[in-house]
């Protein structure tokens, strides 16, 4: 059991109790600046207030998601339509039952209706994006490390690093929170992957497809030295929900009390 | 030729249209939206299945009734692409618009839009939850995100459905008639 007892006392609880199935951290919220404009002025920063969630300590391995398909057979590679999964869903499998990289690495090639349906099973759901930000804020000491130049360039070394193998196995040093894996491993879905579009809407007379590429998408990011969180919300951004690529993942999230989401 | 022949040729045809038949009511293609089951409620509080559209050409697009400026240019848009179809190819043609405001698009909320947009028993004015809202619009293609301040970022996305719920023309051009969407009418 994995919950950074000794970072992070509060998390006992959570030990004791809902941790059985997956380990699940308590993360505590509060006041958060995301590097996204969260109000109508897409250049101001609005700070919001992250409500106390669950979090799963790491990303959903190859062993668990083969254990969901066994039990969802609609899930299985070649069974699921294709307005859920494209044709690259789990195609690193060698066989629809049987993962082609360790049981311990992280799934992917997962698409974003996979990914839900699998936290749903547990009775749990993808974390909002600014869920994940805030979670990946944190480093092994601090809630929020983001302005710490030495930080930034050790997560951003990760990124710099060609991606030709499958992810290692899960089990990265835990942050502050106790969560592991945020960098460094694979990129993941989130619930509100479609709400990553940036400089504002329609409004603005652009076109909206143009706001869905890196470049044009910098341009109202509040925080434009963010690089490993920009490059995470360009990606998600120019996603379609049945999209699957090799070093996307996911992990779930859920309500601190009861298992609904 | 024997009759009895004769007889086990036509069973066979008989039986080869039974199951044509058949897998077009029952078989939704892999790509239709349709394929999402999601409980939708519409303007007059009637619970309803989007895959009972199937059958029918659909132009369908994402709202929410507080908003006074895209939101109307697209009811506007959906008018103008509606009168642009000669009446033969307009009889069939169904309109639904999606809520990405559940909390304050009740069914009276949406009721009164679909008044104060003229919308006729061809519109379908529609709501679900928060979860499913999310699903509709990652299927449809549509981005949206809700502000600190209650309004919604949204892209103006008007889709044309073929008659089995496949996307078959998108458009996000607002304030005139888009060739792409008539055309996909115009061939369905």
């Amino acid at each position: 059991m994995r919950c950074g007892i000794l970072l992070w006392p509060a998390l006992l609880a959570c030990c004791g109790s809902a941790c059985a199935a997956a380990d699940y951290v308590v993360m505590p919220g509060g006041r958060f600046e995301s590097a996204l404009p969260q109000g109508p002025a897409g250049s101001v920063s609005t700070p919001v207030e992250i409500v106390p969630f669950r979090l799963r300590a790491e990303p959903i391995t190859n062993a668990e998601f083969l254990a969901f398909v066994r039990g969802h057979a609609e899930w299985q590679r070649g069974r699921t339509p294709t307005l859920f999964a494209d044709a690259r869903y789990l195609l690193d499998w060698t066989a629809p039952l049987q993962p082609g990289a360790a049981d311990a690495a992280p799934v992917v090639n997962v698409s974003w209706f996979a990914a839900k349906a699998y936290c749903e099973s547990e009775g749990a759901r993808l974390p909002t994006w600014l869920e994940w930000e805030y979670a990946a804020a944190a480093d092994e000491t601090r809630q929020d490390a983001r302005r710490d130049p030495q930080w930034r360039q050790h997560i951003l070394s990760w990124y710099a690093r060609p991606s030709t193998k499958a992810p290692a196995a899960v089990g990265g040093v835990a942050n502050r929170f106790g969560v592991q894996d945020l960098h460094g491993l694979v990129w993941e879905w989130v619930d509100d992957f479609n709400a990553l579009f940036i400089a504002g809407d329609s409004r603005t007379q652009g076109d909206p497809d143009l706001l869905k590429f890196c470049g044009a998408g910098a341009i109202s990011v509040i925080d434009r030295d963010s690089y490993a969180v920009l490059m995470r919300i360009a990606l998600l951004s120019s996603l379609a929900a049945a999209d699957s690529t090799g070093n996307l993942g996911f992990r779930c999230a859920r309500s601190v009390d009861g298992d609904l989401p | 030729m024997s009759r009895f022949q004769m007889s086990r040729r036509q069973s066979l045809q008989w039986l080869g249209l039974a199951f044509a038949t058949s897998a077009m009511a029952t078989e939704l293609p892999g790509d239709s939206v349709y394929q999402l089951r999601v409980p939708l409620t519409d303007q007059h509080g009637r619970p309803f299945d989007w895959a009972s559209l199937r059958g029918q050409p659909v132009l369908a697009s994402m709202f929410y009734s507080s908003c006074d400026k895209v939101c109307p240019m697209i009811f506007e848009t959906l008018h103008l692409t509606l009168k642009a179809l000669p009446a033969r190819e307009r009889a069939p043609v169904k309109v639904l618009m999606i809520s990405f405001d559940p909390t304050r698009d009740t069914v009276p909320v949406l009721q009164r839009t679909a008044q104060a947009h003229a919308c006729d028993e061809r519109w379908t004015l529609a709501r679900t939850d928060e979860a499913s809202t999310r699903k509709i619009a990652a299927a449809l293609g549509v981005q949206y995100r809700r502000l600190s301040n209650g309004e919604f970022n949204h892209s103006s996305t008007l889709l044309m459905l073929d008659l089995q719920g496949r996307i078959a023309a998108h458009s996000g051009s607002l304030g005139s008639v888009d060739a792409a969407l008539l055309k996909a009418l115009h061939h369905v």
